[in-house]
């Protein structure tokens, strides 16, 4: 039924929508409303989530079970309506405790919602240990300075690293059988000599074979045989849904992407369409109910969490469009069914449907994206002609917000990020912070003048980031080694080929200040004002300088040339597994937590004053329009931040102009722009910041209002106030 | 150098496309309802060269598609014909759709060049009748109508704007009489109908101005329908901005 090929012979899911896949370049008026099945299902979750949000948005926690794929019993939402089933737990939008991890995580979150642990639990990790355990067994003194200081923030160290996506489409492809088989006949051939690595190796597939026994096991809590690979479409979503949810059980990774699995659906889709076996409202109430199941997707958290990452998000990132290497597009009609649930289902951050935008998409579909994003703000785009030319390949994901990760051939460590600006200070005061005082790099020498000298200035600074690069790469190598010892994925890992190839994603954030403030330093005349043990309290700047976000090449050199200098120290450094270091522009919602542990800064900015997200101008400095700011964005380069630069872009609907024509014309020719001058990623919100007001007022009749915020998307009335207050206070692109 | 008052790198109002707008500081006229009061005076703003806008137009230009490009507005851009003309001719050069965006009150040798190299301009009747063209800039009509008539007779391609201001430039008559005028006009492609807004107000307050109508309220929709339907009499293309 399937066009032969490679995939036959071996686990190669490429090779199959590779055969299979058929781009479609029409638009979207063959697109179904939702059925009254899907509605029914819907209103169940719409209440739950609204009963979550009003018991301190959490449900429910299942606080005697350890969650593994195959913890709890099969749950519904309203099981006679469900065509794709498959709960977490026994109970919609309860939280199961993944205490790998970190134990003391789970306690804490927990206690914060009036739950204990079960004593049998408890006394599990009298003897077990986890993650955290041994992660802060190892760190050395300076790592934990860093990291109370707020230099390193957010660290993977007592909670999922995430950001690992497995290629859930095997299971539909081959069924556990041949999985098991293959996984079985890799061991054999992993002979001596028995050094570590091999050692661990062994021991890595070992447990994925047991974890694909589990994931069997759970097709048969649910009446599934999962052995098998999938017959029909509704199997297919079905099969898919299964290797997805067994990997949400067993782990609560910070991220955990789906992947590009739209395509390969729509094989499976089209071909029971052609045959007769099902309708074109069938095919779309698969795809609602599967994404439906997607918005499930809860983990539990404790609420420091949520200083980083904000608003609850799972990150179910799926990444749609794109080409191939052949040159056609992977666009498909899937494609736009997964976007109609935008529609179907109302405005949502999850899954967080990324479009892989290529100059050569059909101009259907890039319209009806427009649209999309007009009337939702829910999705964002990244640059596939960037990406595949970079990454040399066409079937890659978005792991986390914006990294690409070849799907079943790769994955990533997931490395945080440290605080640039925050670097600059320590060059700036002797290696001293700025805030504490306390004494946190021995080799910055003082400067010899309150008025800063551009060229001393970045002497030290370059000082400063090659120690600061040191101390996060030890870092790095500590929580990885550590969490495959003790939160291995093998359920993940089972879905991708054995030894991986794998990148280190560390991450940077505060480039618009520190470009802002090298501006201000090299083109106007700033003194520093010390308090009484000698730090930086305030800058007095006089004279203008550039801001990056203006199209300016005198500051946004700046903002180009410190990653690529940051990103070239970290590829010095030896990493765990020998992974290839890479770099990433992004805050996720860490900017305002940043904002506070940064003193006032050289560019003027107030000590508290969040940071903008991102590889986004400061708010308000962009003062010549979107396009420019775009333009500055677009100058960073993606080799040197090769794990991602965010953006995210807020614009008045009007702005884009006076009709639906012109804004769906217009939003397709700034993404063709801006993606045609190599920038690398775009959150997409089209608003009104009164709307957004209101909604902080008045949250109970915004229940779905999604927002993007930086490579991710919230529920808008899930952030807390001042995170609300930083997204409103962002510069809004309007035109009277 | 040319005296600027702001970038718009966005516009999406002022031509075809998506356009780098520039603001040049500085006009002529001082119109009741102006909404960018800032722009008047003379003297304020930044000085920029032709060649810095050439970058930035260079940087922006694959943003701007098939149809964008950049737009001279103001102020009033013609007061500084003279130093726009190097720089048309530079973005024409490098194959860059231009536009102006004027109220039409100046025509003299360096406007008459600088035209050889525009694209479009956006014309700014703000009145046909004389005495209330009068009241509403404080200047008459007649030069603009004069640059209307030259446009014509030298196929410049021009979109008329018209600012529709109840009580002011709303009556029915005085719509038909510019139709009328316009009809004749081969070159006008569109007509754009502005609808009267207050959202400058706030600036008059930062100059220490005075508001001159505050009381004039906002069109209803019933009253840009029907300008639009008049216009539609003379003009192929209406749209309301």
């Amino acid at each position: 039924m399937f066009k032969p090929g490679n995939w036959q012979n071996a686990i190669d899911v490429r090779d199959f929508v590779l055969k299979n896949v058929r781009p479609y370049d029409g638009d979207g008026s063959f697109l179904c409303e939702p059925t009254q099945r899907t509605k029914d299902l819907w209103q169940i979750c719409l209440d739950a989530i609204s009963q979550e949000r009003a018991n301190n948005g959490v449900l429910g926690i299942d606080n005697q079970v350890i969650s593994s794929a195959v913890s709890h019993a099969a749950g519904y939402i309203s099981k006679d309506k469900e065509i794709i089933v498959g709960l977490q737990t026994d109970q919609l939008l309860k939280r199961a405790m993944k205490p790998f991890g970190g134990y003391a995580v789970v306690e804490k979150a927990c206690e914060e919602h009036g739950v204990e642990v079960a004593e049998d639990v408890k006394n599990v990790f009298k003897y077990a240990k986890t993650h955290n355990d041994g992660v802060f067994d190892v760190y050395t003194p300076e790592i934990r300075l860093f990291r109370s200081l707020g230099i390193l923030t957010g660290l993977p160290d007592n909670y999922a690293r995430g950001r690992i996506i497995g290629d859930y489409r095997r299971l539909a492809l081959y069924g556990t059988a041949k999985l098991i088989e293959a996984k079985k006949s890799d061991l054999l051939g992993l002979t001596g000599p028995m050094t570590d690595e091999r050692i661990r190796l062994r021991e890595e597939v070992a447990d994925q074979i047991k974890a694909l026994s589990h994931l069997k096991e759970l097709g048969d809590i649910y009446g599934l045989d999962l052995s098998r690979p999938a017959q029909t479409a509704q199997e297919a979503v079905q099969w898919v849904y299964m290797a997805y949810l067994a990997a949400v059980k067993e782990q609560d990774g910070a991220a955990m992407s789906l992947g590009n699995v739209s395509s390969f659906l729509d094989v499976y889709i089209e071909n029971d369409i052609e045959k007769g076996l099902i309708t074109e409202e069938y095919a779309q109430e698969l795809i609602d109910q599967f994404v439906m199941k997607l918005r499930m997707v809860r983990h539990l958290r404790m609420e420091a969490y949520n200083e980083i990452f904000a608003g609850d998000p799972t990150w179910v990132t799926e990444a749609i469009g794109g080409k191939l290497a052949d040159g056609r597009h992977k666009v498909t009609k899937t494609s736009f069914r997964f976007l109609q649930t935008l529609y179907n289902l109302g405005p949502s951050p999850e899954p967080n449907m990324t479009i892989l935008w290529s100059k050569d998409l059909p101009e259907g579909f890039k319209k009806f994206c427009a649209q999309v994003s007009i009337d939702t703000s829910s999705i964002q785009y990244e640059n596939d002609d960037l990406m595949q030319c970079t990454r040399h390949s066409d079937d890659y994901g978005i792991a986390c917000c914006v990294s690409f990760q070849e799907i079943g051939k790769q994955i990533q460590f997931f490395g945080a990020r440290t605080n640039l600006a925050k670097t600059l200070l320590l060059a700036i005061n002797g290696g001293r912070c700025e805030l504490s005082g306390k004494q946190v790099l021995n080799n910055i020498p003082a400067l010899k003048s309150d008025v800063l000298d551009f060229d001393e200035v970045m002497t030290n600074f370059r000082l400063a980031m090659k120690e600061v690069a040191r101390i996060y790469n030890e870092s790095m190598n500590i929580i990885h080694y550590m969490h495959d010892k003790y939160y291995y994925e093998k359920m993940q890992m089972a879905l991708v080929d054995t030894n991986p190839k794998i990148n280190l994603a560390y991450g940077a954030a505060g480039l618009s200040i520190v470009a802002d403030s090298l501006s201000a330093i090299r083109h106007a005349k700033v003194t520093v004002v010390r308090n009484e043990s000698g730090v930086s309290s305030e800058f007095l700047i006089d004279g203008d300088f550039p801001c990056y976000g203006n199209d300016d090449d005198r500051v946004d050199v700046f903002a180009k040339d410190i990653p690529a200098y940051f990103n070239g120290l970290l590829k010095e450094l030896k990493t765990y597994k020998n992974a290839e270091p890479t770099l990433s522009i992004l805050t996720i919602t860490s900017n305002v937590v940043y904002g506070q542990k940064t003193g006032a800064t050289p560019d003027g900015r107030a000590h508290g004053v969040p940071f903008a997200p991102g590889a986004n101008p400061m708010h308000g400095r962009d003062k010549s329009g979107a396009i420019a700011s775009l333009s500055s964005v677009s100058k960073i380069d993606y080799r040197e931040s090769l794990d991602g630069i965010s953006n995210t872009f807020s614009i008045v609907p009007k702005t884009l102009g006076a009709t639906k024509e012109q804004r769906q014309e217009n939003l397709v020719s700034i993404m063709d722009g801006y993606f045609t001058k190599d920038a690398h990623h775009l959150n997409v919100n089209v608003l009104n910041r009164e709307l957004l007001e209101d909604a902080m007022n008045h949250p109970e009749h915004y229940p779905q209002l999604t927002i993007r915020v930086s490579g991710y998307a919230v529920n808008f009335v899930r952030l807390t106030r001042a995170q609300q207050q930083d997204v409103i206070a962002r510069s809004f692109f309007e035109t009277i | 150098m040319l005296r600027v008052h702001s970038i718009e790198s966005l516009g999406t109002y002022d031509g075809p496309g998506i356009r780098l707008v520039v603001f040049l500081q500085g006009c002529n006229f001082k119109c009741l309802y102006c909404a960018n009061p800032d722009t008047i005076e003379f003297g304020s703003g930044s000085e920029m060269t032709p060649e810095s806008i050439l970058l930035m137009a260079q940087s922006q230009r694959p943003f701007f598609g098939k149809n964008g490009g950049i737009t001279i507005s103001g102020g009033e851009p013609l007061m500084q014909a003279r130093e726009l003309i190097p720089l048309f001719k530079m973005l024409r050069a490098h194959g860059f759709n231009t536009c102006i965006d004027t109220n039409g009150s100046i025509l003299n040798e360096a406007v008459k060049e600088l035209l050889q190299h525009t694209d479009l301009v956006l014309l700014d009747i703000k009145h046909v009748d004389a005495k209330k063209h009068k009241k509403l800039t404080g200047k008459a009509n007649s030069r603009t109508l004069t640059l209307a008539d030259y446009l014509a007779q030298q196929n410049v391609p021009t979109w008329i704007r018209y600012v529709l201001v109840p009580g002011y430039s709303d009556d029915e008559a005085d719509l038909h009489g510019l139709g009328m005028r316009i009809a004749e006009m081969n070159n006008v492609k569109k007509l754009e109908i502005q609808p009267y807004h207050k959202l400058g107000v706030h600036k008059y307050e930062a100059l220490g101005w005075e508001y001159q109508i505050p009381d004039v309220p906002s069109n209803t929709l019933e009253q840009l329908s029907k300008a639009k339907a008049i216009f539609e009499n003379y003009v192929s293309e209406v749209i309301i901005n």
